[in-house]
This record gives structure tokens, sequence and C-alpha cells, in this order.
């Protein structure tokens, strides 16, 4: 499905992804793991397609696409969320979800103000769509909230719901417990299971172990922006390097 | 649960509906010509902040020159009915069309760039605008503007204030509706959504650059579209219609009332308007009061008079 190598992206010389290849299957569940400043979220930026990579390839189904805008990337299959949040606060909850579906509506200028019945249709259909991907997410209470007017928690869940609007066949989920308690994290875990079981291939960034090591069947190991280790979950928890540079210092909270 | 969206369309219809019968019955009440005349120059600036406003409040890219727009629509139409004997409805069409492929190649060229570079490139285009009114005496009659021949189509002529009074009234009820269809509608909403996370929209597919320009075209057709009529009905157009004060005035009308509000541009379009009637004495100062009055909104209401009032009373802004 998604095949990267060689990936190098550097910041006025400081190198903040170097060299980093792996792969990722059809209908898996990827964790990509490291220290804070390991270059994770660089290299979903780069995958998709917020930065620009300095050096590699990413094939997308054997396709090229490095170097592609975001929303080339998202007609393409690709849906993610945000570490920190990026939820149009202006906008109600469903409101937020229906973008998500914005490549599969008609998005004229000219049809919206006529209110051409197909259009108004298939938005009507989207709108209910929505809202059963925000009550499966478990926003089922927000509907019609005002986003700002929303919980942490529920925003996390709402950009889940949203990148699972754009009916993705690759979902990034950078840090989808970042923030969360205990209880909601397990809802999270749950969710992201459900999503896999789906069919959707989902590759995470994530710092709760317990999770990682639950949900994912693949781990990519990164520090200081080069891959560390690459494998199965058990296999990374026993390797010696990952260890000694990262689990063993955040105090193995597996 | 229900069907949330026929209620939703039954409740943004039902206060155009009422408003249009106010329109409607409007004239009952107004004794002479000088009323009418104070009504129309409402509904021609409510109709343009309406169109400025799904730039923005909606779109997020704020316009310094839309007074250009609109007179260069008017001055199209003069032109081009006064000078070249061409039929109202051909001038107007054909400023509107010249005027909307101005601000398309503005767009395409400053909507690629992520920031207020639009405001900066409609200010210069605002003063290129009228200073060029001003100079092309031959053409424009220079600063001292020009007469605009009567507007008829197929030899029904539209004279007279009261005649007037219902073709704008008309232009705004149809404006109050179909920005509300935009609004709400997944064009409307990805717009909102730029507004509200680029990267998020972006990341969804949404084609930001495209989306604004379109937005801008079509508020600047509008502009211009409405300065066409308006030409006709003053009788007379002077280079003042394009100048930089009357685009402060639009903006600010836009952001009294309040951003991202369809009613909230009526009613600061309504307020700024009648602002001089009741100031005339002022006569030379107004740029100076609508500066204040800009600067104690964003103070005191800074997301504007409508979405304020509404959030007081427990209902969402429209």
């Amino acid at each position: 499905m998604l095949c990267v190598e060689k990936l190098s992206k550097s910041f006025g010389g400081v190198a903040a992804v170097s060299d980093v290849s792996f792969s990722v299957a059809k209908g898996t569940i990827h964790a990509v793991i490291g220290p804070n400043g390991a270059g994770k979220t660089t290299l979903f930026n780069l995958i998709t397609g917020l930065l620009a990579p300095s050096s590699g390839s990413i094939r997308l189904r054997g396709e090229e696409v490095a170097g592609l805008p975001p929303e080339s990337l998202a007609r393409r299959g690709v849906a993610r969320t945000f570490q920190n949040l990026q939820v149009s606060m202006n906008l109600s909850a469903i409101e937020n979800v229906m973008v998500g579906a914005h490549l599969r509506l008609n998005s004229s200028l000219l049809a919206a103000m006529a209110r051409r019945p197909s259009l108004v249709a298939r938005d009507r259909a989207a709108r209910a769509e929505a809202a059963d991907l925000l009550a499966f997410v478990g926003c089922g209470a927000y509907l019609d909230a005002d986003a700002r007017a929303m919980p942490y928690g529920a925003l996390k869940r709402l950009e889940i719901a949203r990148a699972l609007a754009a009916a993705p066949e690759l979902l990034f989920l950078d840090e989808p417990a970042a923030g969360l308690n205990h209880t909601e994290t397990g809802e999270v875990e749950r969710l992201i299971g459900e999503i896999g079981r789906r069919g959707v291939t989902v590759v995470l960034v994530e710092h709760d172990m317990r999770l990682v090591m639950n949900v994912s069947q693949h781990i990519v190991v990164l520090d200081y922006g080069k891959k560390l280790a690459d494998g199965a979950p058990e296999e990374v928890r026993r390797n010696p390097e990952v260890i000694a540079a990262y689990l063993g210092a955040a105090d193995g909270g597996g | 649960m229900a069907s949330p969206s026929l209620p939703r369309a039954l409740s943004s219809r039902a206060p155009a509906l009422a408003f249009a019968a106010a329109l409607a019955l409007l004239p009952l009440f107004l004794p002479n010509a000088y009323y009418f005349d104070v009504a129309i120059r409402i509904a021609v600036n409510a109709t343009l902040a309406i169109a400025l406003n799904l730039l923005i409040g909606y779109a997020g890219q704020i316009s310094l020159g839309h007074a250009a727009f609109f007179g260069l629509g008017a001055y199209g139409s003069a032109i081009l009915t006064g000078a070249f004997g061409w039929p109202p409805i051909a001038a107007l069409v054909v400023s509107a069309a010249a005027v909307g492929a101005l601000a398309y190649l503005v767009g395409r060229a400053i909507l690629r760039l992520e920031g207020h570079y639009l405001a900066m490139a409609t200010l210069g285009l605002g003063v290129v605008a009228s200073i060029a009114l001003g100079n092309e005496v031959a053409l424009t009659g220079g600063p001292d503007g020009m007469a605009v021949p009567d507007f008829s189509v197929l030899g029904w002529r539209l004279a007279g204030e009261t005649s007037w009074y219902w073709a704008f009234a008309a232009l705004l009820i149809a404006a109050i509706v179909l920005a509300g269809n935009l609004v709400d509608s997944p064009a409307g909403r990805a717009l909102r959504a730029l507004h509200g996370s680029q990267t998020a929209a972006r990341a969804l597919g949404v084609d930001a650059s495209g989306f604004k320009t379109r937005v801008f075209v079509l508020s600047a057709v509008v502009a211009a579209f409405v300065g066409s009529l308006y030409g006709h009905y003053e009788g007379f157009v002077t280079p003042g219609l394009a100048a930089f004060p009357k685009s402060v005035q639009l903006v600010t009308m836009v952001v009294v009332g309040g951003m991202a509000s369809i009613w909230g541009s009526v009613l600061g379009a309504a307020l700024l308007s009648l602002a001089p009637e009741l100031l005339a004495r002022f006569e030379g100062y107004e740029t100076i009061g609508y500066g204040a009055i800009l600067v104690a909104t964003m103070i005191f209401l800074p997301r504007g008079i409508a979405p304020s009032l509404a959030e007081r009373f427990g209902r969402k802004a429209g």
C-alpha cells in the first residue's frame, strides 16, 4: 500500500528525518514511535503532503507521491488527524465532519446557490453519514454543538470522524491519545481497532505504549530522525537498542 | 433521530420571507422620494456587504478595494450605454464579466499565498481604479463624473424612486437567499473550513486557493452588477464610487454587522447608511466616524452586532 524509501527532510541543516525506509501493508495497523523530537510528526507531514521531502521516495500503490500537495493526496485516499487539533472552530461538530466528505460532494458555487436538488440530496445523505460517524467515535451528543464549545477529548475524536468521512484507504493518526485520560485512551484504542477491522489501513504516531502494543501489528521506531527498529510489537519490545534509546528511558509504559 | 435538514431549511427560509414581507410593506411608510432614496441606498449597501461578507466573514480573506469593483461596474455600464449606445442589459452583463475576469486575474496571482496579501493587492487595485476613473477625462468625464442613460429592457424603462425601490429590494432578497444557500452547502462549508483551519481543509481535499479565488470573483461580480444598476438609478457616476473611503465603508458594514452573518451585513449596511443622514452636519468627518465605529466594534463587539445579539439571546446566527 505505502512504501517509503530513504526519506529525508532537513530544516536548515538539522536533519529531522534522515534515510527512513519502511512499508505498510494494506489492511494493517502500523505505529511510529520514538522519543520527543525523533521526527515522527515530520515523517507524517512528509507523507501527507504538508511538507515536501528533501530527498527520498514515497509510493502509494506504486505511484510516486513525494512532494504532492495535501489535497492531491486526499484525492488518492489519504486522510489524517493532527497532533495539535486542527478543527474549524467556526463550524459545528457535524459540519466539521461533513467537510471530510468534501471530495464526494458537489462543491460548485453556482449549484449551491441554485440549491440544485441532486446537491441537496447528496448533502442530506452526507449529514446522515456524518451523524453516524460522530456516534461511532462516541461524539453522538455533540451533533449540532459549536466545535469551540466541545471538550478536548471530544475534539480529538471529532478529528477521527472527520477523517473517516473522507472514506480513506490510508488513515494517519497523529497522537490520537495525547492529552486524554485513561478511560478516554481506552475508548480511542477500541476505536482504532474497530477502524482497522473495517479494512482501513492505519498508521499512527503515539506515546502511549500500552495503546501502541495493543493495537498495532507493526511498529517503526525512530530516534534522532533515523529508523532504529522495525518489526512486530514483540520484536521491537525486545530490541536492546530500542530499550536503551526509548523504552528504558520512558520507564517502560507498557 | 429525525432528519435534521427539514427544520433547518424551514428555519433558514422563514426570516427571509418575513424580511421580504417587511420590504413589501415598507413603501406604505415612506412619505416621499427622499426616504425611498435612503431605503434604496441601504438595499444597495446591504447587497454589497453580503457579497463582501462571503469573502471576509466566511472565507477569511479581506478586500480593501471592493468599491473598485462596484465603481467599475457603474462606469462600465455608463460608458457602454452612454458613449457606445449599448442596450443596458448587455452593458451590465459585459461589465460584470469584465470585472469578474479582473478579479480572477488578481485572485489567481495573490490567493495562492497564505495570509492577508489580498488586502494589499485590492488596496492597490482600488487606488489605481479610482485614479484611472478620475484621469481618463475623455472616457469618464474625469473628477466631474458622467451622466448615465436610463435603464430599460425591451422598451420598458425603469425610472423613478418607487420602481427602483422594488428592483433593489428584490435584488437584496435574492442576495440573502442565494448567500444563505451557498453558506449551507458543500462549497460554503469548504470556505468556512478554510477560514477555521486551512491545514485540515486541504488535507481533506479542499482546493484552498481555488475556492478563495472563486468566492472573490463571485463577490466582485455581484459588486459590479449592483454598481451598474446603481449608476443607472443615480443617472450620474463619479470616481468617488470606486474610491478607498467607499471600500472602507463596506468593510465597516461587514465587521460592525457581524462577520459570517448575512443578517449582520443587512444590519451593518442599514446602520452605516443611516449614520451620515443622521450626522449630516458633520460632513467631511464621516471617514473618521467609520474608523471610530470600526475600532469600537473590534474592542466591544469583536464578533459584530448580529452574532453578539444572537448569542445573548441563545440563538445561532444565520
